[in-house]
């Protein structure tokens, strides 16, 4: 991976923030996924779900270099991406639960990507000039990732009694963490009068309007929100994070500095 | 219980606008929309292509490879089907 390029210290502490958790969210949704490799239900979906992975990964190794810039201590993204400890990634928790099956993998996938479909567009305006571009970008990719989540999400979902009830359980299971995208928080404020980007709950009502005519194609029951909350965009990450960061650092922290 | 296998579809890819869709190989898919999916992700990886056909191979009408003697093997003596025997200007290049 290269070498941060330039340095810039004068950003603001919650730039460096706002982009971190797009980074992170990247960073760890394409680690649970590299999990699926050689795994998948059939050849052609383990290849998507490689793919789907390495755009994650790659737009995860363009956020985190900007934000070894942003905060201008030199550190590069594989410093970044390797050598943080599990409080400083900011990823919301729903990138980092387990996969459990090809329908929570996948029903995630569609959740995740309708997300940041809606954010890669907003942010393709932003007035941080490296950010807009890997927001250009990334939006394709992500335009993708929603339309082959969505094709499954629907034909699971519309399947059989068995693949009906996976998907199902997996809603139930999932939903309740999709309120921390929107939670308000005063980094979201800063960040959405400064022009870098939109407060993520602004997205909320648009978000609902792309998945919620899935879900129910889907023939899928949407939960009821409760009072549920999960903290991972603020570095509260649940008991699989951990694991999850064992796995994805171990290279790096047994041969510190290694490279292919 | 009854076992379903994916139906399996032929694919076909433009590598440039202006070229013809070649034979690339085959997915097995649900149904033609996944077909494409797949197909993309299968054979487009590495900037392959630019369009992507899928035809279920169930529905390609292909020649009895037990036939080849009665439909082929007629050709072999006739060549003057072959434009071989023209003298060509010193222009045309390459024919």
């Amino acid at each position: 991976m290269a070498a941060a390029m330039t340095q810039q210290t004068n950003a603001a502490p919650e730039h460096v923030e706002y982009v971190l958790r797009l980074a992170d969210n990247a960073l760890i949704l394409g680690q649970r996924l590299s999990e699926w490799c050689g795994h998948a239900p059939v050849i052609e979906e383990d290849l998507a779900l490689a793919n789907i992975s390495l755009d994650l990964v790659g737009q995860a190794r363009l956020l985190l270099t900007h934000a070894g810039n942003l905060e201008g201590k030199g550190r590069d993204e594989d410093q970044m991406a390797f050598l943080r400890v599990e409080r400083d990634y900011r990823n919301v928790t729903m990138m980092e639960v387990p996969n459990e099956d090809f329908g929570r993998t996948t029903l995630r996938n569609f959740l995740a990507s309708a997300f940041q479909v809606l954010l890669w567009q907003a942010l393709a305006n932003s007035s941080d000039g490296e950010l807009a571009a890997i927001a250009a970008k990334s939006l394709k990719e992500a335009r993708y990732h929603l339309n082959h989540s969505s094709e499954w999400v629907i034909r699971l979902g519309d399947g059989t009694e068995v693949s009906h009830a996976k998907m199902q359980a997996a809603l139930d299971y999932l939903w309740p963490y999709t309120a921390e995208l929107f939670a308000a928080n005063p980094t979201d404020e800063v960040i959405a009068t400064s022009g870098v980007g939109p407060a993520w709950r602004s997205l909320e009502a648009e978000w609902e309007a792309l998945v919620l005519p899935v879900l129910a194609e889907a023939t899928l029951v949407v939960p009821a929100r409760t009072p549920f909350k999960s903290y991972g965009k603020f570095g509260r990450h649940s008991e699989h994070m951990g694991h999850l960061l064992a796995t994805m650092q171990y290279m790096q922290r047994t041969y510190p500095g290694a490279r292919w | 219980m009854e076992r379903k296998e994916w139906p399996l579809w032929e694919i076909f890819i433009r590598s440039r606008n202006g070229l013809d869709h070649k034979h690339c190989g085959s997915v097995h898919a649900p149904d033609a929309r996944m077909a494409l999916q797949v197909a993309r992700d299968v054979y487009t990886r590495r900037m392959e292509g630019v369009s992507i056909w899928a035809v279920r191979a169930a529905d390609i009408v292909a020649s009895d490879p037990d036939a080849k003697a009665e439909l082929f093997d007629p050709a072999e003596d006739k060549i003057y089907r072959h434009p071989t025997f023209y003298q060509l200007p010193e222009e045309v290049n390459h024919m």
